[in-house]
């Protein structure tokens, strides 16, 4: 991909909050005709810019009250206790993002529970008992924002 | 309260949000008018939000990404509310999560090359209110991105 112009950054900002817009009420909104502004979308896409589609859901309402973001230091590194630690981790079902850091941690987990009482017996049974886990800190979600980002 | 069929029609739909209604009615073995009367009751009642497209910041040049968990000045009872809009002016910072625990804000910032997370560091992240202390998160690898929930 080359240069981004104001009319992509439009796009890219009206794709992430609703993707569901069809490239013709983008392309009216914008100023463009429907298969121009099909055009762009796939050419971002292409650039792997606009990467995927994610359905948002109410966790609430699904019935997961807690979200709580656990910091995991390793007690023992070592090339191969870090992919056991990657796969075992990767595998439990109640966690959603596992992110490599470098700093305090060496991993950052998001991880969803029903409750504080289930997501103690995830964190005791699953998480503590991750090979090489060591020192482990959780906090708890209060609130998030996603921001639009640097999209000009 | 949802039930076996709502939960198999979001563990299906958030597999892949993109699949078409018709394609989605066929694979759960529903007709597609029972399929979409299901989808508008979830999203009536709110239990879907919408669907949004992820942007790789990565391919559009932002190479690093930092996550920096904030303590703040609790003796300053407006810490929250003075620290928050103004972390919502700094266009690179794209998550602003609140914390019960040893954390109390968590942003997640995003740069061009490691000159630019300095000068943005400097310039804008230091200068919001009510910060007593900063830990810093330097983003290596996503190792698991799950976009389905254990439903």
């Amino acid at each position: 991909m080359t240069e981004l112009d104001e009319i992509d950054l439009a796009l890219l900002r009206a794709l992430s909050e609703d993707a569901t817009q069809t490239a013709g009420a983008l392309g009216r909104a914008l100023g463009l005709s429907q298969p121009a502004t099909w055009r762009r979308i796939k050419r971002l896409e292409e650039a792997g810019i606009l990467s995927h589609r994610v359905l948002d859901l109410d966790l609430e309402k699904l019935g997961f009250g807690v979200t709580v973001f656990v910091g995991v230091k390793l007690a023992t590194k070592g090339r191969v206790s870090l992919d056991d630690f990657e796969r075992a981790v990767s595998a439990i079902p109640e966690v959603q993002t596992v992110e490599h850091v470098l700093g305090f941690y060496d991993y950052r987990l998001r991880v969803v529970a029903r409750d504080i009482a289930d997501f103690e017996r995830v964190l005791r049974r699953r998480i503590m008992t991750l090979p090489g886990a060591g020192n482990v800190d959780a906090n708890v979600l209060l609130s998030e924002e996603r921001r639009p980002g640097p999209l000009g | 309260m949802l039930d076996d069929l709502d939960r198999r029609i979001l563990r299906n739909l958030q597999e892949d949000p993109t699949q078409s209604l018709p394609d989605l009615a066929d694979r759960l073995g529903l007709t597609a008018s029972r399929l979409s009367r299901r989808l508008e009751k979830l999203r009536e009642g709110g239990v879907v939000k919408g669907t949004r497209a992820v942007i790789d910041w990565q391919a559009l040049g932002y190479a690093v990404e930092v996550s920096l968990r904030v303590t703040l000045d609790k003796t300053n009872p407006r810490a929250f509310d003075e620290f928050i809009p103004a972390a919502r002016e700094i266009p690179e910072v794209l998550e602003i999560q609140t914390f019960l625990g040893q954390v109390d804000v968590r942003l997640s910032v995003i740069a061009r090359d490691m000159a630019h997370y300095q000068a943005l560091y400097r310039d804008r992240i230091l200068q919001l209110p009510n910060i007593t202390d900063i830990e810093a998160l330097m983003h290596v690898a996503r190792i698991t991105t799950r976009t389905a929930l254990p439903l």
